[in-house]
């Protein structure tokens, strides 16, 4: 059974000018993670704004638990949890105060509050700072407690738009064992992200969105495979690069690229780490020392020139980081 | 919709929150009108001669409740602005809560905070000379008027603080609004002294029938200049009690339904 589903979302603002959501169509299966993949601008935000009721669109349906969410969004309201972008959380009172005035707004008896509130701060590790104003959080503590607080009645389908942007490495680990327990409690999840590491480690299913519109959809290994999977990567010294070449090209079976203003080359390859150590032995052999050498799995970047043909729309603003992709 | 009230009292109960974690907060909302009180009595006091008995600080007191209670608009709209700003009203509104509980709470706490008020300047007055000679019951209904009036004005505040949502815009807004509001009154001084075309307008300023009726429910005569003879001058208590039923009907339902049709 299809838990949310989106048809032919259109969103536009500035009287049309600005077309966030360009006939996007997407859905999930009951008790299923769908991450949806996509650069900055790309509509996350505004699709996840659409299904948790708080904008209605232009045109289109939306469903949840089989609910229409634009003529009944009382009643999905009470389905959902919500994580948006920015921690929505009140920032003078402390984690304990926000969580409890939450609890009674979702109509919890006050000693139930309290006691969820309670709850919620232990499994989240916050039990510790829950006396102190939010204000004094690190961003992974609110971004846990925003997370908590969509979590007051264990909804039956959650919404999480980008939950570990601008979280550092360990902030993002947690967040991602958080969020795996809770997909093992069943829940629905959307979830939002910029990373297709993360969508990787913790989507059933992804689906790459790109100027309001699903532009792929499928399992990360799917959209890997689309992209090319990963390709072994080596740098050496400007001399070695024609015989670096021939030793990788024959443990890839194809032929590599070399970008020679970085000494870089680089080929595909499908034994992962065993081909890494092939390469080592072998460039060891003829002493060869290269300077980096590694695998590269496919980034966000890669989907998207391999999909779009087009670097992410950030790039844009960005002109070296262009002329440096463009040169590939 | 039956949660509406008890909704909306988590929401009043958060601003009460909000104002013992920053007590700074609380105490500075009740010093400016202390210190508006003090400034008035003492600055303009003497020099400001009226035959009224009991001296100028009689007249004054009125003048400075009411505009006092008219700063709820701009502190309603800002505290709300500030709200829609941080994205916190998207997880309120993403929860099943009652439509209109998050802004009727908002009211609710912004008039907590007026009856303190009221009561802090109340004591300045008497400090400084006040003596409303009336009795308990009349001036209790001066100060009912003045909270009643405050809380109308807090309606126009939310439908100010939905429409600009940026709370340092929504404080200049606020003051555009009651700065000419008070001082185009006969809060501080009589309107006999404006030009003649300014003292109708001052006439029919909702501030000034407040004024005017709280100065008849204090025990002092109504002096009025020019438009003596005019309708609000005559009736200033039937008038402001009309100003906040006709303000209360147009700005409850217009916030509320811009409440919600409003995203952040
Ligand atoms: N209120 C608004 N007014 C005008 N344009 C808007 C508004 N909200 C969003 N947009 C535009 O709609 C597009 C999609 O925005 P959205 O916030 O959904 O992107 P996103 O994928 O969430 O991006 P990010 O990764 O930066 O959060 C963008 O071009 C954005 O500028
Ligand atoms: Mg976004």
């Amino acid at each position: 059974m299809k838990t949310i589903i989106a048809e032919h979302l259109i969103k536009t603002y500035d009287k049309g000018a600005v077309r966030a959501l360009d006939d996007l169509s997407l859905d999930v299966t009951e008790g299923t993670v769908l991450s949806v993949l996509g650069p900055n601008g790309a509509g996350k935000t505004t699709t996840v704004r659409i299904l948790a009721t708080l904008l209605k669109p232009d045109s289109g349906n939306a469903q949840v638990a089989g609910i229409d969410v634009i003529k009944h969004p009382d009643k999905v309201r009470e389905l959902i949890g919500l994580s948006g972008q920015y921690a929505a959380v009140d920032e003078t009172l402390t984690g304990w105060d926000n969580l409890v005035m939450f609890g009674r707004l979702y109509h919890l008896g006050k000693q139930q509050s309290i006691n969820r509130a309670n709850e919620l701060l232990e499994r989240f590790s916050l039990t510790e700072s829950a006396r102190r104003p939010i204000k004094t959080y690190s961003g992974g503590m609110r971004r846990r407690l925003d997370l908590a607080a969509s979590l007051i009645v264990q909804p039956k389908v959650l919404f999480l738009d980008e939950p570990t942007t601008g979280l550092d490495p360990r902030g993002r680990m947690e967040m991602w064992g958080v969020i795996e327990e809770l997909v093992k409690g069943g829940v629905t999840l959307l979830l939002t992200t910029q990373y297709l590491e993360e969508a990787d480690q913790l989507a059933d299913e992804i689906a790459v969105i790109d100027r309001g519109i699903v532009i792929a959809r499928g399992t990360s290994d799917l959209l890997k495979r689309q992209v090319g999977g990963e390709r072994l990567e080596v740098t050496v010294e400007n001399h070695q690069l024609a015989e670096t070449t021939q030793i990788i090209e024959k443990i890839s079976g194809q032929s590599a690229q070399i970008d020679a203003a970085l000494r870089k080359i680089s080929a595909p390859v499908s034994t992962g780490s065993t081909a890494l150590i092939e390469a080592l032995r072998a460039l060891d052999e003829v002493g060869i020392h290269p300077l980096d050498i590694g695998l590269k799995r496919p980034s966000l970047d890669d989907v998207f020139l391999s999909l779009t043909g087009h670097v992410a729309e950030e790039a844009v603003a960005e002109p070296v980081k262009k002329k440096r992709r463009a040169k590939k | 919709m039956k949660y509406v009230l008890s909704d909306s009292f988590v929401i009043t109960k958060r601003q009460i929150l909000q104002l013992a974690r920053i007590p700074e907060l609380l105490i500075f909302s009740t010093i400016q009108p202390v210190m508006f009180v003090l400034l008035f009595r003492f600055v303009f006091g003497g020099s400001i001669s009226t035959d009224q008995p009991g001296g100028y600080v009689q007249l004054l007191m009125p003048g400075i409740f009411v505009q006092t209670v008219a700063f709820t608009l701009a502190a309603t709209a800002s505290g709300l602005a500030e709200d829609m700003k941080k994205g916190l009203i998207d997880r309120f509104r993403s929860l099943p809560i009652s439509r209109g509980a998050l802004v009727i709470g908002r009211t609710f706490g912004d008039a907590l905070l007026n009856i303190l008020v009221l009561v802090v300047m109340a004591i300045a007055g008497v400090a400084v000379g006040w003596r409303p000679t009336s009795g308990f019951m009349r001036i209790s209904l001066g100060f009912l008027f003045l909270f009643a009036f405050g809380y109308a004005l807090s309606w126009i505040g939310i439908y100010v603080g939905l429409v600009v949502q940026d709370a340092r815009v929504v404080q200049n807004v606020g003051f555009l609004v009651t700065f000419p509001m008070t001082f185009l009154s006969n809060a501080f001084a009589p309107t006999t002294g404006m030009p003649k075309a300014l003292q109708y307008v001052a006439e029919w300023n909702p501030v000034s029938s407040m004024v005017a009726a709280c100065r008849q429910l204090f025990g002092l005569k109504n002096k009025f200049g020019a438009t003596a003879t005019s309708w609000p001058s005559q009736h200033p208590l039937a008038t402001s009690l009309l100003y906040m039923i006709v303000l209360m009907a147009i700005f409850v339902p217009l916030s509320i339904r811009k409440y919600a049709n409003t995203s952040s």
